[in-house]
């Protein structure tokens, strides 16, 4: 007759056990919420406000009432800016050269990742350990080496063997970005080589035995089984190669100075923006001081940015979901 | 039979070498060459003429000039290791904190991902340039810009001092925070790959021990702090170094180096610089990866 009673208060306790949690997840997850949109705000702040100053009228710069939603809608700025920039033949241009930079530079990280996680040759580890010091020493230092290099460009003195000239000048060509990618030693290749090579230790040794048996050489072995398999690293190194080739302003500015390329171009975008706004305008064209409202200048200097970085906003939309995937399972850690 | 399987081994390691041969080319002939020059350049005076260059050896002036001629090096150099110093610690906090709320479940996972990663793609030297640029041609003059960051953030900083000093918390500890929330953005930007590295490592850690520490009656913290934190510390060690040697790459010293060279043409100075700078963040990474590797574990 005595028993129901402590069973009762037993679940009684258990209902208010389980309510208090629920309060507990609840207030969590609005907390955790709170965080996750606060941050996403600071991050993509900038570049709503870019949007909103692309499609700003002249007249709007100075109405304090304006926060985000311009009241003259305009599309004045991004001609501007597409003229100052010259855009679409640049845009031509630096695509071609980042997506050719990019296969060469994943091309070569690969083979050479693949080659350090599958093979073991004399000293493969101390070579190993020279790709991790290509990260670590800084671009500075072989800038100026690198320059002369490539000034009078000449391997092993065959050229002046053959022409009797110091080399070839390959300065303000694609080719030193060129050479440099293809050789994985561009940008962050180390990186790369090492994302390779973390992924490809961990596929089963059993496959390339199989292949092997199969008849298959390593060459083949490499290109019908390995690389199939190779989807999530290599998107990673696709994308990352891509997004810091179109970036790069020290190489580029270095070696490509003339070249007309998005970035470059980018950060000369104020002196130029000066320089060519009041003609554009109509005001003052042909060498006359008359100089173009600060602010307006501003307002095509962001809106140029957003010029330059749509494509790569672009790129990262359809490829996210896969790189974010990627992530999960890639071989970015051991 | 025994000399059958030397020469698949040989064979092997032919093909090995084969595979890292367009790296190791490239290594020899872009990376260690111009190593080995830029050492002779800095004990080096270097004149560029028409057809090439000459050298001629000027011992360790070059250095001195470096460390004790120059006006502004030193006060550059110790700045931006002071930046770095003050820098890494943020960051990891702040990556390691984000990669933990992303690795939860909630709605809108996704999305606040793809969001988190956005700075990844989008921290270019170049766009900051024409930012800096666009709004010096604003104000007119570049010290006004730094002071117009400063106070950019609408935020009243004096009552938040106040209210941490009255906690009692040490002074300088209260001056790290604010100096870390009034650089929010700066630090959330530069953190996109090593959230990444974060949340790859979280992903590894196997869930069955989650749900071990939640029957034995584990809180949150208490599994964050013997689970989560222990797996991913040696991420802790790989993303140190990775924010070290990343925030190295843009630093004023690198672009001090690059004008050395290219604007005032004094290129054995500027290679002399160069290697005093590696020699630094060598030895920063020598003592920082000692310091950390004994406290990591490794499973």
């Amino acid at each position: 007759m005595q028993s129901p009673q402590p069973v009762h208060r037993e679940a009684n306790h258990y209902r208010v056990q389980k309510v208090r949690g629920k309060a507990v997840d609840i207030l969590y997850a609005l907390f955790r919420y709170a965080l996750v949109i606060g941050i996403s705000f600071i991050i993509i702040y900038p570049l709503l406000m870019k949007f909103s100053i692309a499609f700003k009228d002249k007249a709007d710069i100075y109405n304090p009432t304006i926060y985000m939603i311009p009241v003259h809608f305009t599309l004045d700025n991004i001609k501007m800016a597409m003229q100052i920039l010259d855009y679409f033949p640049l845009l031509g241009n630096t695509l071609l050269f980042v997506v050719v930079t990019t296969l060469l530079t994943t091309a070569s990280c690969a083979l050479a990742g693949y080659g350090f996680a599958r093979f073991n040759f004399p000293g493969s580890n101390i070579l190993f350990a020279l790709v991790i010091l290509t990260l670590l020493v800084p671009t500075g230092t072989l800038m100026v080496p690198m320059y002369l290099h490539f000034r009078s460009f000449d391997i092993l003195g065959i050229i002046h063997l053959i022409t009797g000239k110091e080399g070839i000048n390959l300065l303000n060509t694609y080719w030193p970005s060129i050479i440099t990618s293809a050789t994985a030693i561009g940008l962050k290749a180390g990186l790369f080589i090492y994302i390779f090579r973390q992924f490809f230790k961990g596929m089963p040794k059993e496959i390339e035995e199989a292949a092997l048996i199969d008849g298959a050489g390593g060459v083949k072995t490499f290109l019908r089984i390995m690389l199939p398999n190779a989807v999530s690293p290599m998107i990673t190194v696709i994308l990352f190669c891509f997004v810091w080739q179109y970036n790069d302003t020290f190489f580029t500015s270095l070696f490509m100075s003339e070249v007309a390329l998005m970035p470059t171009k980018v950060s000369s975008l104020a002196a130029q923006a000066n320089a060519l706004l009041p003609g554009l305008l109509g005001i003052g064209a042909g060498g006359s001081s008359i100089k173009a409202d600060p602010n307006h200048v501003a307002m095509i200097i962001d809106t140029g940015i957003l010029l330059a970085i749509i494509p790569l906003i672009l790129l990262y939309m359809v490829v996210q979901r896969y790189f974010v995937e990627s992530v999960e399972r890639s071989g970015i850690i051991g | 039979m025994r000399g059958s399987k030397l020469s698949l081994n040989h064979k092997r390691s032919f093909l090995g070498i084969a595979f890292i041969a367009p790296w190791l080319l490239g290594f020899v002939f872009m990376f260690a060459t111009p190593l080995v020059q830029s050492i002779k350049f800095s004990f080096s005076k270097l004149t560029v003429d028409p057809s090439g260059f000459s050298l001629d050896w000027v011992g360790w002036s070059n250095f001195n000039n470096a460390l004790f001629v120059d006006a502004t090096f030193n006060r550059v150099l110790t700045e931006s290791v002071r930046d770095m110093v003050l820098n890494v610690p943020m960051i990891l906090f702040f990556s390691l904190f984000s990669a933990t709320l992303l690795n939860q479940k909630f709605r809108g996972r996704i999305l606040a991902r793809a969001i988190f990663f956005l700075p990844v793609i989008l921290a270019s030297n170049a766009i900051s340039a024409a930012e800096a640029s666009g709004l010096i041609n604003l104000v007119g003059d570049a010290t006004a810009v730094n002071e117009l960051g400063q106070s950019g953030s609408q935020y009243n900083v004096m009552s938040m001092v106040m209210i941490l000093s009255d906690i009692g918390l040490p002074l300088s500890f209260v001056d790290y925070i604010v100096d870390a929330i009034l650089r929010i953005y700066e630090i959330i930007t530069s953190s996109g790959v090593q959230i990444l590295i974060f949340l790859a490592a979280l992903q590894s850690v196997p869930g069955a021990m989650y749900e071990v520490a939640k029957i034995e009656g584990a809180t949150a913290y208490e599994s964050f702090w013997k689970i989560t934190f222990p797996l991913v510390s040696p991420l802790i060690l790989t993303n140190v170094i990775y924010t070290i040697i990343d925030s190295f790459s843009g630093s004023s010293v690198t672009q001090m180096i690059f004008s050395t060279a290219f604007t005032t043409q004094n290129f054995g100075l500027s290679a002399a610089m160069s290697w005093i700078y590696t020699l630094i963040i060598s030895l920063v990474l020598v003592i920082v990866g000692y310091v950390l590797s004994k406290r990591v574990h490794y499973n």
